[in-house]
């Protein structure tokens, strides 16, 4: 007999198996057909510099979902990110402009920089983490408070304005967003590392495995002498690290931070998950989904800026729209497999 | 079958020439089934005979693939989703449909709310459902939240609700499942009841005696085949039996082999108090079946969850092999060798909507490690090896998990728990809710793990298990030891004079020996 993970197409009813497995494929459908639509409306879409653009500005989104994907799989909510990119940014700007006043102009500025923001993600993951595992509270409660206290943070330090990197420190650290590597830019080979690896993690390591065991059944895993606490703290500190990582590569694009930094970043996050398959309640985490969500987000934005036919400021509505729909479409499939049991 | 022309009250639901099949695996050959007004009909069967299957064709559930379903002589294509419940027929799961947060009258009224215009009517709503649960002789008050009744509340409270809904067809799946002795008594004058008000009650059991007591007529299925719809007065528990497996059950339990007095203690368990556990001592030795026996909410799982650190200590000590232990998480026990196996298989033991793999290796996935990687071959041998050893039929070892029938799902959480190696095992409700046939493999595989060496405490609500399996019994009562039976004590009386506290004493200076 073989038994394999991804051979879960073989459900009772073969109608319910054909579903299950357009589930499977279609965030991945979903988006070459948005593809193909961008292409067809305007053939500059296709263009090398054009999906570069798209394949950069998907990156944050990108990386910070790829970290939600765990948190999510393991039955949590992360609110905080977006509020929790701008307090870095901003820490990491503030840091390296107090460096370029003691120590100058150098490559190590910018590492200082990167290394902040390492030890704030890692540490802000923790808090929400810690908090709601120890403190027994509800995840969504715990990140909304602090999401609140990153975005006044970050409003205090600005001063109710911008933060700005200083220019000579931004003409070093400049590369890491515009430079690219085998013609592919630095912040989509970040993306592809940061996917990769996340991608082992759910699918080939037991923490992965364990993320989805809580998500699904915590009493379960925690029989099953897994300990609960610790992996779910784990997904939140690795979500923090994910954020720091898509702040890093997001701080030289502008060289600045303000309270409108990473606004709503949150919930484009989540909603690349929710795309990608992952299940919202938890349970099942799909990461490759999730990048794929990213893309389309990005690309449904792309295409607005490239044709008429639908204002951009139309963007959030097409985005809901989206999101809508593919969350639809996954409880469809997902209420036929329950009552199959 | 039956039913043709008989003077009795004519057939109001009946099933005719039903076959269902899930994508290619036939579960129902062409099966007739019928059940007249004031009629409690039986459906019996070993696990994956079609029972469930049955019973959700005749509640509308599932569509049968052919033959058709006919509601007071007529054919009729009941409603998916539970809606049947609008033409009579309402449907008890084994596990009781209540939202937690709801008071019983809320619960009772859900979804057909007496109501004044927009607002409700409370006062009239809880008066009628006091009204419903007192004909029931039930003393329930309407007001308690769902979260703080029993089982066996919960339970008469969905009886409430059938009866609110003038169901003329309650069909009820494991019924006495989860009940003890005396709410078991409580459920069967409650059928008594609705009996007489005509309506027709249709029961899967597993528990033949009580089958005999309730049911009118018994309705056996094999692997999927009608085998015989049977008068009850015609039967006897063995030939019931007998029917359900197609062979002599000579043996349910193996012969038990001598206990070694003189076998050292490997756990010994003294003073503890819990959560639940009050003064609790008692030695296990190597090789040993120690039975713990007692009414639900005895104490006897709060014992085990607290020796394997799912549940905090508030004094007393463990010693394991002559050291203290104190574990704080499962890791930790399962680390040492002891290892427990919860009588909740839904709610804590699988994980439902995972495939077979990823639930025998959740415990151990540690082993299962090539390098850096999971890997899938070492985990797939471990199923390979699992379903021989402890006989798991799966119809695809893709299949979820929370479609297997009970007996499987109860094997393959035995055979999680075998992954992790203990060698102290405690298994609480070894065959809870699961046939004949996988008991008696479940009691072989007991028997011969405690012949291996193993040492193993069986928790057990059903009385003849843990006489016919263990070497002592310690029986509980109110969260403490109220008294140790060996020997020709154990016997079905004697258990519940202690159980019942109608004796007691004398307990803890043998045990702690």
């Amino acid at each position: 007999m073989s038994v394999s993970a991804h051979d879960r197409a073989k459900t009772r009813k073969g109608l319910a198996g054909f579903k299950f497995d357009l589930k499977t494929a279609g965030p991945l459908v979903a988006l070459i057909v948005l593809c193909a639509i961008g292409f067809a409306l305007n053939p500059a879409f296709a263009s090398e510099g054009n999906i570069a653009n798209i394949l950069t500005r998907s990156a944050f989104i990108g990386i910070i979902a790829v970290g939600a994907t765990f948190v999510i799989t393991a039955g949590g909510i992360d609110l905080s990110v977006g509020s929790m990119a701008a307090f870095i940014a901003g820490m990491m700007i503030l840091v390296m402009n107090a460096a370029v006043d003691t120590m100058g102009v150098s490559v190590w500025t910018v590492l200082l920089g990167c290394g902040c923001s390492v030890i704030l993600g890692l540490g802000a993951g923790f808090i929400n983490g810690f908090l709601t595992t120890k403190g027994k509270i509800e995840a969504f409660i715990v990140t909304l408070g602090t999401m609140g206290i990153y975005r006044s943070l970050i409003t205090y330090f600005a001063n109710g304005g911008t933060l700005s990197l200083d220019s000579s420190a931004r003409e070093v650290y400049r590369p890491v967003y515009y430079e690219s590597f085998l013609r592919i830019p630095i912040p989509v080979w970040v993306f592809i590392f940061v996917a990769i690896v996340g991608w082992v993690l759910m699918n080939r390591t037991a923490f992965g495995r364990y993320c989805m065991a809580i998500g699904s059944n915590e009493a379960v895993a925690r029989y099953s002498a897994i300990k609960v606490d610790r992996i779910k703290t784990i997904t939140y500190v690795l979500q923090g690290l994910c954020v720091s990582l898509a702040t890093i590569i997001y701080v030289p694009r502008l060289g600045s931070a303000s309270s409108a930094t990473g606004v709503l970043w949150e919930l484009e996050a989540i909603a690349a998950v929710i795309i990608g398959g992952t299940v919202l309640k938890g349970g099942f985490g799909r990461i490759g989904g999730t990048v794929v969500g990213a893309l389309i987000l990005t690309a449904i934005g792309n295409i607005l800026n490239l044709t008429d036919i639908i204002s951009n400021y139309l963007n959030g509505a097409v985005q809901g729209v989206i999101i809508v729909v593919a969350v639809y479409l996954q409880r469809g499939s997902f209420q036929r497999r329950r009552k199959a049991e | 079958m039956a039913g043709q022309g008989e003077p009795a009250p004519p057939v109001i639901l009946a099933a005719k020439r039903i076959s269902k099949a899930f994508g290619e695996v036939p579960v129902l050959f062409s099966i007739d089934f019928d059940i007249r007004p004031g009629e409690v009909h039986a459906i019996i069967g070993e696990n994956g005979a079609g029972k469930s299957t049955l019973i959700k064709i005749l509640s509308g559930l599932e569509q049968p693939s052919s033959g058709h379903v006919e509601l007071d002589g007529q054919p009729i294509e009941l409603p998916p989703d539970g809606q049947a419940g609008k033409l009579g027929i309402v449907v008890i799961h084994q596990e009781l449909n209540l939202a937690e947060h709801l008071t019983v009258a809320d619960s009772i009224f859900l979804g057909r709310e007496l109501k004044q215009g927009p607002f409700l009517k409370l006062r009239q709503m809880r008066d009628e459902a006091a009204r419903i649960l007192d004909t029931l002789h039930v003393h329930i008050d309407p007001e308690a939240r769902i979260s703080t009744l029993s089982v066996a509340d919960k339970q008469m409270v969905e009886i409430a609700k059938a009866i609110s809904r003038d169901a003329r067809i309650l069909i009820m799946d494991e019924p006495t499942a989860v009940l003890s002795a005396a709410e078991t008594k409580t459920f069967f004058e409650q059928v008594d009841r609705l009996k007489a008000k005509g309506v027709a009650i249709i029961f899967i059991s597993h528990k033949l005696d009580e089958v005999m007591r309730l049911a009118d007529r018994v309705t056996v299925l094999r692997d999927g085949q009608l085998i015989a719809t049977v008068g009850t007065e015609a039967l006897t528990p063995d030939s019931i039996a007998q029917m359900m497996v197609g062979r002599e059950l000579s043996n349910l339990y193996p012969p038990k082999h001598e206990a070694d007095v003189d076998a050292d203690t490997v756990l010994a368990v003294r003073n503890l108090s819990a959560p639940g556990v009050r003064d609790v001592s008692f030695a296990l030795r190597r090789g040993e079946i120690l039975g713990f026996a007692g009414l639900i909410g005895s104490g006897r799982t709060a014992v085990a969850e607290a020796i394997v650190g799912l549940s905090p200590i508030e004094s007393g000590e463990i010693l394991h092999e002559g050291k203290p232990v104190r574990f704080s998480d499962v890791s930790q026990s399962v680390a040492a060798g002891i290892a427990y196996m919860t009588k909740d298989r839904k709610g804590k033991g699988l994980l439902l909507s995972a495939n077979l793999k990823d639930n025998l290796t959740l415990l151990t996935l540690k082993r299962h490690y090539k390098g850096p990687f999971l890997d899938d071959k070492s985990e797939t041998e471990a199923l390979e090896r699992a379903v021989r050893r402890f006989d798991i039929r799966a119809r695809d070892p893709a299949v979820k998990v929370g479609q297997l029938s009970g007996g499987n799902q109860q094997k393959l959480m035995l055979g999680k728990m075998m992954e992790a190696e203990p060698e102290i095992i405690i298994i609480d409700e070894p065959t809870r809710g699961i046939d004949v046939g996988t008991k008696q493999q479940i009691y072989h595989i007991i028997a011969a793990l405690a012949s291996e060496g193993k040492s193993i405490i069986v928790i057990s609500s059903e009385m003849q298990e843990v006489i016919g399996m263990a070497h002592r019994v310690v029986v509980m009562r109110e969260g403490r030891i109220a008294g140790v039976l060996e020997g020709a004590e154990i016997a079905e009386a004697e258990i519940m004079r202690y159980a019942a506290g109608l004796k007691q004493g004398g307990a803890n200076e043998r045990l702690s020996a």
